[in-house]
């Protein structure tokens, strides 16, 4: 391998990494404040469907970005007032949001199909973009992927050092409690469930209009039930999501990569790889169960009842 | 599954309105009844089943009442499926994937008075036959115009499954090469999937990376074309015409057109000549077809079309040997084609193949 075949491989892995990052970190909150949502898929198509429409109609790259997170949010909150407004059983309800989600973009979408459209490109930082290995991973992506490196700090933040951050997981931890300390329970799952369907439309949106900018009835092909399992191997740690993410897209970047340089290995087993290397590796950093006992939300898809 | 159920029911009440609708008719229309792998907005292999289902009622207008059925597992649902659409008085059906042939022949079995048609598949009953599509064909003029148009001699292949289809049109493709430029190298990249945009985007961009020049693909979306068009390379279409998604890149696209053997079997049908056949049809029977030659020089898309009208007359087969295989070993003798039944269950790769056969 030279060098220029590992910068590329370097940038394909963080693009490919993307989408499960954002989807991953939006559910780790969700998922912190006690709320499991299995809807992902469901949000992301529908991200991606209103993207790609408001996109080709309005001409506006921004206005279908906007758009999108805005889809996700209000598939969330379909979500939320089911599960959170009715107490129903948020495993079964996140299912169904799933099952809606792809029946509704497909009906949603079905007229645009084969419809091409310019999609976000990239962006090269000057001077920064050409340092060797790194710098096109890090400085020639398009502005989604630097929004992801922003929303991954804020997220990082977010848990280790703002209040807010705190109350989140002391409403995963122990609703009870918190709502006795005066914590807004419900109204900080509410938001915690609306930033969770926000990022699932922005990396719904980020699939239609800059990975591949074109709609097509399943598009995602399951990106969001890996951000799901991505989120439980991290064992609910934006650190370890962001290397989850990153090592699941290498993995699948070499299972291509290797296959195209020829090496006589079965292509079966290369395609088993990056499930296989991500879910070995974070078992591995994460094998202290005391540490991650720490950082699974105990209340975790749990209903709440205020007054009871 | 829910997606396909909730189909089936729209599909039902569709029915049932078109069916009290049709009482002042004079004639009741012949149901058919279509079943879908995937789903119709595919813009591939599904797709091009729809468009000729839509080519289908158009052709035929008020004389025919059509339902589909989409995104149907391989397997025990299938039959069900089958089976529903046999009862609601579906009088021809039309399942489109390998993995439909039991479940098909099994509920034929029990309804003799209705038609059954298998795509790819090889089993036939008194009341069930099977289609296929001799997409090699196309393949081969693929290979063609990328022996012609590549520069860095490296050609890329997205491939989906090691089944027959997929060996065969490797096999094609690399015959191709070998005749017209034999210094090209074709890179084969499994993303073991018929549909994933993502990965084959991922898939093209590696093989660019790489040095290819000219991508052809053998999965359903159009996400490897767009990234040729940004990559500023080569690639052929697959399935459908994706000549919107690379108007710079696209040369050609090899496209399915069910339309003629649909309105045939149904013509069949209502004139009640209908027979089980093991039918294969290609270029000649206009089962696949070229729409556009673009982006190359007039000279090569002359030769190309010359190729395209010397297949559909007979005059050339790409199965014609010498044919040797990995080890150097003679499968087919000069100037012999190779005989269609041993191509549709091909398992061994020409030579010059650089990958590994299934086992």
């Amino acid at each position: 391998m030279d060098i220029d075949l590992i910068t590329n491989v370097l940038y394909a892995m963080v693009r490919t990494g993307t989408p499960l990052l954002i989807v991953a970190l939006g559910e780790l909150v969700c998922e912190r404040s006690g709320v499991l949502n299995l809807g992902q898929e469901g949000m992301m198509l529908m991200g991606a469907v209103v993207g790609f429409i408001v996109t080709l109609t309005t001409g506006s790259l921004l206005l279908g970005f906007i758009l999108a997170i805005v889809a996700g949010m209000l598939m969330s909150m379909l979500f939320a007032a089911i599960a959170l407004g009715l107490n129903a059983n948020q495993v079964a309800t996140g299912l169904a949001l799933t099952i809606f989600g792809t029946g509704l973009s497909a009906f949603i979408g079905a007229a645009y199909v084969g419809t091409p459209i310019t999609g976000l490109e990239p962006i090269a930082i000057p001077y920064l973009s050409e340092i060797p290995l790194i710098g096109k991973m890090l400085f020639a992506q398009d502005l989604v992927v630097y929004l992801s490196f922003g929303l991954f700090g804020l997220v990082f933040w977010f848990f280790k050092s703002s209040r807010l951050g705190l109350t989140v997981k002391a409403v995963g931890e122990n609703p009870h409690a918190a709502n006795s300390l005066g914590l807004p329970v419900m109204r900080t799952r509410y938001l915690a469930v609306a930033f969770g369907g926000g990022m699932a439309g922005l990396a719904g949106g980020y699939l239609s209009l800059a990975y591949t900018p074109l709609w097509a009835e399943n598009m995602t092909a399951g990106r969001g039930w890996i951000a799901l399992a991505l989120v439980v191997f991290a064992t609910w740690r934006a650190d370890r999501i962001i290397f989850g993410a990153y090592l699941f897209g290498l993995a699948s970047i070499l299972n291509l990569v290797v296959q195209g340089l020829g090496y006589p290995v079965s292509p079966n087993l290369l395609a088993m790889m990056p499930y296989a290397a991500t879910v070995l590796v974070l078992v591995m950093i994460s094998s202290n169960v005391m540490k991650s006992k720490m950082y699974t939300p105990m209340w975790l898809g749990k209903p709440f009842h205020p007054h009871t | 599954m829910k997606q396909s159920v909730k189909k089936l029911l729209t599909g039902a009440v569709l029915g049932l309105s078109l069916a009290t609708a049709g009482i002042a008719q004079a004639a009741d229309p012949l149901k058919i009844g279509f079943v879908y792998v995937g789903p119709v907005g595919d813009h591939g292999w599904s797709y091009q089943h729809d468009q000729g289902r839509l080519a289908l009622e158009k052709h035929f207008g008020d004389k025919v009442e059509t339902t589909f059925v989409e995104s149907v597992p391989e397997g025990a649902d299938a039959e069900r499926v089958i089976r529903n659409l046999a009862k609601s008085g579906n009088k021809l059906i039309f399942t489109t994937s390998f993995g439909y042939m039991n479940p098909t022949l099994k509920v034929a079995k029990t309804f003799k008075k209705v038609k059954f048609e298998h795509a790819t598949g090889y089993k036939t009953a008194k009341n069930a036959g099977n289609y296929l599509s001799k997409t090699f064909e196309g393949r081969y003029v693929a290979g063609f115009v990328a022996a012609k148009m590549t520069k860095s001699n490296k050609i890329g292949y997205i491939a989906s499954f090691p089944i027959p289809e997929v060996i065969r049109d490797i096999n094609t493709v690399q015959l191709a090469l070998q005749k017209y430029n034999p210094k090209a190298e074709l890179k084969i990249i499994w993303v073991n999937s018929w549909f994933d945009p993502g990965k084959e985007a991922d898939a093209a961009n590696v093989m660019i990376d790489q040095g290819v020049d000219v991508i052809l693909q053998h999965t359903d979306s159009p996400a490897a074309m767009q990234a040729a068009e940004r990559r500023g390379v080569y690639a052929v279409g697959q399935a459908s015409d994706m000549s919107s998604f690379g108007p710079k890149a696209h040369l050609m696209s090899v496209v399915d057109d069910w339309a003629a053997l649909y309105i045939r079997k149904t013509q069949e049908v209502m004139d009640g000549t209908w027979k089980p056949e093991n039918y294969w049809g290609g270029m000649a029977e206009e089962d696949i077809k070229i729409p556009a030659f673009t982006n190359m020089p007039a000279a090569v898309a002359t030769e190309a079309q010359q190729l395209v009208d010397d297949i559909t007359s007979g005059k050339f087969f790409p199965f014609t040997g010498p044919i040797k295989n990995q080890a150097g070993e003679i499968k087919v003798k000069a100037g012999e084609r190779m005989p269609l039944n041993e191509l549709v269950g091909i398992n061994w790769y020409v030579e010059g193949v650089q990958a590994t056969a299934p086992e």
